[in-house]
């Protein structure tokens, strides 16, 4: 395979997976992960208000 | 999550605190540098005769300060803390992240020393020498172990999307600064590229605007999905998105650089497949504002009475104006008009000073009090006046730059009817400038003063609080025993 035809056969590939992304990202399958996904970072914040019991500052925090 | 797991270990955030505060030190130094390089265009007597003081010297020190002082500072910090809390886990090295902080720093100190002496490449945002560039090459590979040695030996299944952004920043740096920092030394302070002519100028802007694209967007893309979902109390509003968005980002931006060469010795196909490529980028751009401005949508309220949360949603709504500017810059009629323009620095300060600083302070605002034992800083009043004052004074920048550079483009244009000759000497574009250059330099004021508010906050802050001590719990499948707490 030459040059030219390696990259344009590169830049077929890189398209073909961006749309393997896009389906993967939209697919039924990934919504539950990715619900949890995002509500991760707010499980660490439990254990920080148990660890340092600052529910007080906490509160003021959010007026 | 295992809370009764007796295995705990303590998070690093020593060099998170370093980062921190070192972000507001050099945000004031390059921010102030900006404002006195602004007072030298109106009275160039301000160089005092000195050569270390001439704009040509100083004006890379200011972008060097900004970018590699203030934001990337900003960067390595909040990277170093959402990896370790999205990850469960402590940093892979305490010692290679402290490397890592102290390495950068004298990077930026030796970059505060020689630029002024006039040692530079003279390639744009690369202008440092090449003792300085193995340092820093040193550096950043210590920041790419450290990174991804803790992603590795998390405690979690998903790695969270702000982490896949800053790893994109992080990796796409390297390859940027090693392959446009190759260099023939001819001297312990001087070398040459060793690219020519329009190979160079390509490899440069590859560079610089990759620069732009990983370092200034995609690392604090990486900054929003943390502090704005945190600050707003509300989960991303589309995962899905975030994902499709960063890969759309990332194979895309790396097209982008011809556009600061149109119309130069750079082949033409390669000028149209950068403003083409350029052009496109306007999708995954919005695809991430979108994303993370409606991440409030619902609790809009929250707006009235948060100044933070103002800082970051604000700083969205520049970055989205700022990538809708982007793509029509780089078209080639509007080039013609706005290329060696103010509208160029506009621009460039309508994201840096509107997204990057502005998406930087409301994450450090969040963060700092975190950082030492409290949970909002100082006085929560102040933050909401340097946002106002950061708000002016951006805004003042960009008008006045927006109106000065489409005149100066028209002006540098206009023909006289008759014979074809130039209707304006440069020198007259100049003087036709020098009001937009004072509302220039006034909405610098505005802005550090803002960040001088925002380092007595800080000060405040922290001599109140006491560095926090946080240990995460180990899930028991993942303890190993070769695994010691910090």
């Amino acid at each position: 395979m030459d040059y030219i035809t390696w990259r344009a056969f590169y830049t077929v590939l890189v398209f073909v997976l961006f749309i393997g992304v896009v389906l993967w990202a939209y697919s039924k399958g990934s919504k539950k992960n990715f619900d949890e996904a995002a509500r991760s970072i707010f499980e660490e914040d439990e254990l920080k208000a148990a660890d340092q019991n600052k529910t007080k500052q906490e509160s003021k925090n959010h007026e | 999550m295992s809370h009764t797991s007796p295995q705990q270990m303590e998070y690093n955030l020593k060099v998170v605190r370093q980062f921190a505060v070192m972000t507001v030190v050099w945000g004031i130094i390059g921010m102030g540098l900006g404002v006195f390089i602004a007072a030298q265009l109106i009275w160039p007597e301000l160089n005092f005769d000195t050569p270390w003081l001439t704009y040509s010297r100083l004006r890379p020190l200011h972008t060097n300060a900004v970018i590699f002082a203030f934001s990337t500072s900003a960067l390595m910090g909040t990277s170093f803390y959402i990896v370790q809390k999205t990850c469960r886990t402590n940093l892979f090295s305490d010692k290679l992240a402290a490397f890592v902080f102290w390495s950068w720093q004298t990077v930026i100190v030796l970059a505060v020393i020689t630029l002024p002496l006039g040692f530079t490449s003279s390639k744009e945002y690369a202008e440092l020498e090449w003792p300085i560039d193995i340092l820093i090459a040193l550096s950043w590979i210590a920041y790419v172990i450290v990174f991804f040695g803790t992603l590795m030996k998390r405690n979690t299944s998903h790695i969270y999307v702000a982490n896949w952004f800053y790893g994109g920043f992080i990796v796409t740096i390297a390859v940027l600064h090693i392959v446009n920092s190759m260099a023939i030394p001819v001297s312990f302070t001087k070398s040459y590229s060793l690219y020519a002519g329009a190979v160079d100028a390509m490899v440069q802007w590859w560079y610089g605007h990759n620069a732009v694209g990983f370092l200034l967007t995609a690392g604090f893309l990486g900054m929003m999905y943390y502090f704005v979902p945190k600050q707003a109390e509300r989960p991303v509003y589309s995962y899905r998105l975030s994902v499709v968005h960063f890969w759309a980002l990332i194979s895309l931006y790396i097209w982008a650089g011809p556009h600061h060469l149109h119309y130069t010795a750079l082949p033409d196909w390669t000028q149209s497949l950068g403003m083409v490529m350029s052009v496109i980028l306007f999708v995954p751009s919005w695809g991430g504002m979108i994303n993370g401005i409606m991440t409030l949508s619902g609790a809009w309220h929250k707006l009235k009475t948060d100044p933070i949360l103002r800082f970051l949603i604000v700083s969205l709504s520049f970055y989205g104006m700022s990538t809708f500017e982007g793509p029509m810059m780089a078209i080639k009629s509007v080039n013609a008009l706005s290329h060696y323009t103010d509208w160029t620095i506009g621009h460039v300060h309508s994201g840096a000073l509107g997204w990057v600083a502005m998406i930087t302070i409301g994450s450090m605002y969040y963060l700092i009090p975190r950082l030492y034992n409290q949970t909002s800083m100082y006085n929560v009043r102040w933050i909401n006046t340097h946002f106002w004052l950061h708000t002016i004074g951006v805004v003042l920048y960009i008008v006045a730059l927006w109106i000065s550079g489409v005149m100066q483009g028209l002006m540098w244009r206009a023909v006289n009817a008759e014979d074809g000759t130039l209707t304006y000497s440069f020198i007259e574009s100049v003087e036709a400038s020098y009001p937009f250059w004072f509302i220039r330099f006034v909405g610098g004021l505005f802005i550090v003063a803002g960040m001088l508010l925002m380092a007595y906050n800080t000060f405040r802050t922290i001599r109140q609080g006491s560095p926090t001590v946080e240990y995460v719990d180990l899930p028991a499948k993942a303890t190993k025993p070769a695994e010691q707490p910090a």
